[in-house]
């Protein structure tokens, strides 16, 4: 039996169904069913180091929530330390576009910004 | 526009200041139209997009891939920069045959605006709990999706913390992630019909991506709790979408999120008269997305519901290029083609085309069907096939017919739509 793992693409809404195929030294030897090079990419990442974009809401100094993102995908494993310190943050009130809320966020190499105006 | 009293005139009135009434009053801005009025009922411009904070909007329409707050402002930034009029917190009670469009608000009270053409982009609605007919009792906690959404992303505030959801249209899925990553435990999306509504990559990563089960053909049967919610009785449902009674199981929480489906938000253009399509739920249009009454045009999800923000756009810059021909006496009426599916294909729009010229036609499939071709036919004569692997009722497929397929079509024929099976 082939060793291999199935999975959905997200990089975009069409939702190629992927298959990877492992050697027995579990590289990667055939990724198939790839509709353009970015779907590639992410069967490679999926099985390597996984990542993912993480969106979310910062709370303002007067209690007003602004919509963030992580300005690049993140490890998946760090979804909940992401959001842990996203939480714990108060931004300004003047936060627009953009703004960068929090550096290099949960030891990542990733900005948490802004993705609203106030 | 000249104000006389509590009577306005506009060359083109845009009801409705989302994705789809942005992007069409840029459209008509661009081909040279500058007496154009955005009418919104909410504070800002931007629509449900505002809320829609996740990302993954705009890869088609600018090749990279935006939060909804973020594409809805690069709109926005363009209607300002232009300086095209709006107004907001205006709600519009009335459009009428004459393209008379009745609206009122704080500061000017009820107020009409006589306009030469008018574009119809009013959004949809979610599917509400008293069209889903669950038993039992009506406790706080039971909210559409995009409630919770509103509640989440724009107010901070967390409906609950034990979710389960009623449906798996995208909203649903996208909430279900939300919730978990605010700190909620989603217990189960359970979807009536055997495959689900909503994208393939929404289940990756919405519910794969945190082990929240996708409950096929399961439906909520009950609903407990006096106050709040205490629980609801979930059960999986036979061929015929009947509960089967030995699957009950009643599963503890405090919320119930619905995301049943979106329904176009047509109550203006019913009372205009306007003819809808019963299948889409919106306006019967023509390739410019003209109504049937001349000069109202519709685009977005008061249309039809999309599955992208990027086609709504598409499509509103046809309604608002249209929408300028059309007040320049340019719009021609060279043919009357009848657009007809097999139901399989479960409708088109453009339901109708009334010139040779390219037109992009969308359609929705009843079912999930695999190995097939889309035909397009004029009586026995093939037009178009496409060959596709796979068609989903959750994804929306097109087809572009070009003008010489058009021109060589009689101007009065039926053109068919239909899937037919590929043999392997």
């Amino acid at each position: 039996m082939a060793n291999e793992r199935r999975l959905t693409c997200i990089v975009c809404p069409k939702g190629c169904d992927l298959v990877v195929e492992f050697d027995d030294t579990g590289a990667i030897k055939n990724i198939s069913g790839y509709t353009c090079p970015r779907g590639k990419d992410y069967a490679i990442a999926e099985c390597t180091a996984p990542v993912r974009t993480v969106t979310s809401t910062v709370r303002c100094e007067d209690g007003e929530v602004v919509a963030v993102k992580t300005a690049k995908p993140i490890p998946k494993e760090k979804i909940f330390e992401v959001m842990a310190a996203i939480n714990k943050v108060v931004a300004p009130n003047t936060l627009k576009i953009g703004d960068v809320v929090i550096e290099k966020v949960a030891g990542t190499d990733a900005d948490v910004v802004a993705t609203a105006n106030r | 526009m000249t104000e006389l009293n509590n009577v306005r005139r506009a060359d083109l009135v845009v009801i409705g200041g989302g994705p789809a009434g942005m992007a069409a009053a840029v459209a008509a801005y661009e081909k040279g139209l500058r007496d154009i009025l955005i009418l919104e009922r909410d504070d800002n411009l931007g629509g449900i997009l505002r809320q829609c904070i996740h990302n993954g909007f705009g890869l088609h329409r600018f090749g990279e891939e935006l939060t909804g707050p973020e594409y809805a402002y690069r709109y926005e930034k363009q209607v300002k920069e232009y300086g095209i009029p709006y107004m907001l917190n205006t709600m519009v009670i009335d459009v009428d045959e004459n393209k008379v469009v009745t609206a009122m608000n704080r500061e000017c009270g009820i107020f009409t605006v006589e306009a030469k053409a008018v574009i119809l982009a009013m959004g949809c609605r979610e599917r509400p709990k008293g069209a889903l007919n669950i038993a039992g009792t009506r406790p706080a906690g039971i909210y559409t999706a995009g409630t919770a959404q509103k509640f989440v992303n724009m107010k901070g505030l967390m409906p609950g913390r034990e979710v389960v959801i009623l449906g798996s249209g995208d909203i649903g899925l996208i909430m279900a992630r939300r919730m978990t990553l605010e700190g909620a435990k989603v217990k189960a999306v359970c979807e009536l019909m055997p495959y689900s509504g909503g994208l393939a990559r929404n289940i990756e990563q919405c519910l794969n991506d945190f082990g929240i089960p996708l409950m096929l053909s399961h439906t909520v049967v009950e609903i407990h709790g006096k106050d709040r919610l205490t629980a609801v009785t979930i059960a999986k449902v036979d061929e015929s979408r009947r509960p089967i009674p030995e699957t009950f199981e009643t599963i503890p929480c405090d919320t119930l999120l619905l995301s049943c489906g979106l329904i176009p938000e047509n109550e203006l253009t019913k009372a205009s008269g306007i003819r809808l399509d019963r299948v889409t739920g919106g306006a019967v249009v023509d390739g410019e997305r003209e109504t049937e009454i001349p000069g109202i045009f519709a685009c977005g999800n008061v249309l039809h519901v999309h599955d992208l923000v990027d086609y709504v756009s598409e499509e509103a810059v046809i309604a608002g290029e249209a929408a300028v021909k059309y007040i320049r006496g340019e719009k021609s009426h060279g043919m009357a083609l009848n657009l007809v599916t097999d139901g399989k294909i479960r409708y088109t729009v453009p339901q109708k085309i009334t010139s040779a010229e390219k037109t992009k036609v969308y359609f929705r499939v009843a079912n999930v069907y695999r190995d097939v071709k889309i035909v397009v036919k004029e009586g026995e004569r093939v037009i178009l096939e496409r060959k596709k692997q796979k068609v989903a009722p959750g994804e929306m497929e097109t087809v572009l017919l070009s003008a010489d397929m058009l021109a060589a079509c009689d101007k009065n024929a039926t053109i068919s739509f239909s899937l037919e099976e590929v043999k392997k």
